[in-house]
């Protein structure tokens, strides 16, 4: 039942934007994070609003799911936006004791939480529609560059899969471990932080003795199977950019265009 | 020549205090030698600790011999250069199904060992398919490992050495961690890519009723090899076996009973057939005897 | 974080009783004394543990629902020996982690010396030294630098002295056929067979009135799985413990224990003698779990000719059968 956690939050649908090449994903969604800080302008947001909702539909990704992966920054949201209100200098509109909210406050609450959602929403559509294994290739091959300069960018990919693959099963035997001491009568919820840490040593030895198990089993099966590192390696699945990929490249510049120009010519606001 | 040649081969393992001098020495694998020709099904009996899984190891050149060699398909373990050769002549298969899985999907699984060996993606792609079928896995290929079962499981890193086109495949103890019904898909695969593909198996395990198909059968003990023959020869010394730790089948055990009881039962009894076609022809002996 | 939320609802550990109680109240009318009359019949020995109606579910709430366990009921008494056999999958790991409320049912109960363990400000710790339970691989759980100390855990956990806790630890090891050298030995430092009675040890020093062992003899070679099997038959010999064995090898429940409940896709099977359990050998098949291999030797010997009674489960017993029928 853990078993079927995987980490990342893939949801498996067909549609374009699935089948696009994760690079291309990675790099739209970059290029879209930028478009967001260029200009503070309504006219650039609503532009941004409506480039978020073509992709979403596009993706066949539920909105409510979308929005699901918005409530980790809800508190963040709320904080930023009660400090931008209250602690931003100009024009009064109420008080509260001797703390003033501003016009000038309250826009730029909006302004920060609309970015910080666009932002969030935006890179969740590319986590939503693309598997981690993908998700990896495609840092793998975009950082291809920096094995120049002696960065293990294959090793670092290959150590990025491995842990995905392994967290699940991890989880699960912490899981178990836990159940084994309890049947022992431990207890991880009475008492202090001290107790409590000191609790979950009978989990922490025997999940580090299991992991350090595993990665030595595994590191003797890849070897077995000829690994050797990225030297001389082919891909079964290599990355390869599709018409489709360049299409959505036009849409990114074009998108991006419209943003430069409706904010050359509507200026930012002044926060 | 054998596809497997394992000369005088002794392994021992230096066991240090946490200070990193030498405690002692233990010998692991004792002056073994072993030859395994193309196209066989040999198995490897012994209690744990007896050494076996320590020699399996050195057939693919996972550990090296501190004495003697180990030849395979005539490449010698001991000469570096031979090492992706001879893991990709023989592969194999360990005993936890969880801790040899790398890929994250069944089919990036199969994939790996010729994405190691530098085949084109074309026919990567087509091993795959291959080897996925031949194990009757290839409707799993784009699940993710975690959601097969344990002989699944071990099914799928079969396929995965067979994507490799290894003339050997040594199995260590790959039921061990399974269920019946597992362990019956498992010894059912190797038993197939034998008879079909022609592949040489060395079965490593613990379990008798596994070995009784075999070729040839070598009983491991403290290192050194305790006894050999087909698995008739092997089963017929019960009380050897026993002394080795090791269990005969029960219907084995069984005619062994019964011959102790007094009744002429021949040695080596291995399936339930041969042990009732036994039982029948000592009746109608003694119905001739005194009728 | 978002799988250690997953992760307490899913598996249940100490999950929240309320929602599950209101419920269950409907079904905790039935009547305790009934209940045991009607599962028990005429065995004398005190009843110990009585499983009511017993369903789980995983992944409740989404379309996913598996029900794990399906209305099982049984009753466990004193010094009992069971045999709980069943495929992988069929419910038997979820089942006996009801015994010690480390799941809780999402309807029925679990009555223990006839105290419902679901009921709110039920001692579930004290539960848990009562029933111990030993889970598969259970090496996998030692954690302290020698085996005394670790077999000390569990007793120190439910509150014994120190003193009393070294004793019990001493006993107990003692008792699972360790030899003294171990008591200071790193527990990581023996070989698979002697690891596996350390844990088994740290479980059975809580003294407890029920043993649950899931497949004590896992991964072992036969020679280390029969000396547990008979380690852990030496243990009836001392008071009425009630032993529990989960298993998927038919020869070894076979052997050992006087009682086999079958479990099958979250449902109880059978229930009753190894005699009476394996005379279901068409049933057996069916499911894919067989019954012993001298089961099947005498049925073909009846086949062949030979007249031999076909209800026999172990080799000695097959061995006499085929001495008379041969006269």
């Amino acid at each position: 039942m853990l078993r079927d956690i995987t980490l990342g939050q893939y949801y498996q649908a067909e549609s374009t934007i699935h089948r696009l090449d994760p690079r291309t994903k990675l790099i739209i969604t970059f290029v879209y994070l930028i478009s967001l800080f260029i200009y503070t302008n309504p006219y650039v947001f609503t532009l941004a609003a409506a480039f978020l909702i073509l992709v979403t539909l596009l993706s066949k990704v539920p909105f409510k799911y979308i929005l699901k992966g918005l409530k980790p920054i809800g508190f963040l949201l709320l904080f930023t936006a009660v400090m931008n209100i209250f602690f931003t200098g100009g024009e009064v509109i109420f008080s509260v004791w001797k703390i003033e909210a501003t016009k000038e406050g309250v826009q730029r609450a909006v302004y920060m939480s609309v970015r910080l959602i666009f932002l969030v929403f935006g890179s969740n559509i590319m986590t939503l529609t693309t598997t981690p294994t993908r998700l990896t290739n495609a840092m793998e091959s975009l950082m291809k560059p920096l094995s120049v300069i002696k960065i293990p960018v294959h090793e670092i990919a290959m150590m990025m899969s491995i842990a995905l693959r392994f967290i699940p099963i991890l989880v699960d035997e912490m899981d178990k471990i836990m159940k084994a001491q309890l049947a022992r009568g431990a207890d991880f919820e009475s008492g202090n932080i001290i107790k409590k840490t000191k609790s979950l040593i009978p989990v922490l030895v025997p999940l580090f003795i299991s992991a350090f198990r595993r990665a030595n089993d595994l590191a003797m099966a890849m070897e077995a199977r000829c690994y050797h590192g990225g030297k001389g390696r082919t891909q079964m699945k290599p990355l390869r950019y599709a018409k489709r990929d360049v299409a959505a490249f036009l849409v990114s510049v074009v998108y991006m265009m419209a943003v430069i120009m409706i904010g050359h010519y509507t200026g930012s606001v002044k926060l | 020549m054998g596809i497997v040649d394992i000369n005088k081969v002794t392994f021992e393992y230096i066991r240090r205090d946490e200070e990193g001098n030498v405690e002692g020495i233990t010998t692991a694998v004792d002056g073994v030698s072993l030859s395994v020709k193309p196209g066989e099904f040999i198995a490897i009996l012994g209690h744990n600790g007896s050494g076996k899984s320590t020699l399996a190891k050195q057939i693919n050149a996972m550990l090296f011999p501190t004495e003697g060699t180990v030849v395979v398909d005539g490449l010698d373990t001991n000469n570096e250069d031979n090492l992706l050769q001879i893991r990709q002549t023989a592969g194999m298969v360990f005993q936890n199904p969880d801790n040899q899985i790398i890929g994250q999907i069944v089919d990036e699984e199969v994939g790996f060992g010729p994405e190691n060996l530098g085949v084109p993606t074309e026919e990567i792609l087509q091993r795959v398919e291959e080897s996925l079928k031949v194990l009757g896995m290839y409707e799993y290929r784009h699940k993710s490992p975690n959601r097969l079962s344990g002989g699944q499981k071990q099914r799928v890193s079969i396929a995965s050495v067979i994507a490799m086109h290894p003339k050997c495949i040594v199995f260590d103890e790959p039921t061990a961690m399974l269920d019946p019904k597992g362990r019956f898909e498992v010894i059912q695969a190797a038993r197939a890519l034998n008879d079909v593909e022609k592949i040489t198996i060395i079965l490593i395990t613990h379990y008798m009723e596994e070995v009784v198909d075999a070729d040839r059968v070598f009983v491991m003990d403290k290192g050194k090899i305790a006894m050999s023959g087909t698995p008739r020869e092997i089963f017929s010394r019960v009380s050897e076996l026993k002394d080795l730790r090791l269990t005969v089948p029960q219907v084995t055990e069984l005619a062994w009973e019964l011959k102790k009881s007094g009744i002429p039962i021949r040695d080596g009894i291995l399936t339930r057939e041969e042990l009732t076609e036994e039982l029948k022809k000592y009746i109608s002996l003694r119905k001739k005897e005194r009728p | 974080m978002l799988f250690f939320k997953k992760k307490n609802k899913e598996s249940g550990i100490e999950s929240a009783p309320e929602t599950i109680s209101a419920e269950r109240d409907k079904n905790s009318e039935t009547d305790l004394s009934a209940l045991e009359k009607e599962n028990s019949s005429r065995d004398p020995r005190v009843p110990l543990l009585v499983a009511d109606h017993l369903v789980y579910e995983y992944s409740r709430g989404t379309n996913q629902l598996v029900r794990a366990l399906d209305d099982v009921s049984f009753t466990i008494r004193k010094g009992e020996f069971i045999g709980l056999i069943g495929h992988t999958g069929s419910g038997k790991s979820t089942l006996v982690q009801h015994l010690n409320a480390l799941l809780s049912p999402v309807s029925g109960t679990v009555y223990f010396n006839g105290e419902d363990v679901f009921e709110k400000g039920y001692d579930r710790k004290k539960l848990r030294s009562k029933v111990g339970l030993v889970f598969q691989y259970p090496e996998h759980q030692l954690f302290e630098e020698t085996v005394f100390a670790d077999v000390c855990f569990g007793p120190k956990n439910i509150g014994m002295s120190r003193k009393q806790a070294e004793l019990t630890a001493y006993e107990t090891i003692k008792k699972v056929g360790l030899p003294d050298e171990c008591f200071y030995q790193s527990p990581f430092d023996l070989s698979g067979g002697q690891k596996r009675r350390v844990a088994i040890a740290g479980v059975l020093a809580m003294k407890p009135e029920l043993l649950v062992l899931d497949e004590p003899t896992a991964g072992l070679d036969p020679k280390g799985r029969e000396e547990i099997l008979t380690m852990i038959d030496s243990l009836r010999s001392d008071g009425d413990m009630a032993i529990v064995l989960v298993s998927h090898s038919m020869e070894d429940v076979a052997q050992y224990a006087d009682r086999i409940m079958v479990i099958e896709k979250g449902k109880k099977l059978f229930d009753g003698t190894p005699h009476e359990v394996f005379s279901h050998i068409k049933e057996l098949d069916e499911i894919g779990l067989a019954a012993p291999e001298m089961s099947y030797v005498m049925r073909d010997l009846k086949k062949a000719g030979i007249d031999v009674n076909t209800n026999i489960l172990t080799v000695s017993e097959a061995r006499d059968e085929i001495l008379r029928a041969l006269g």
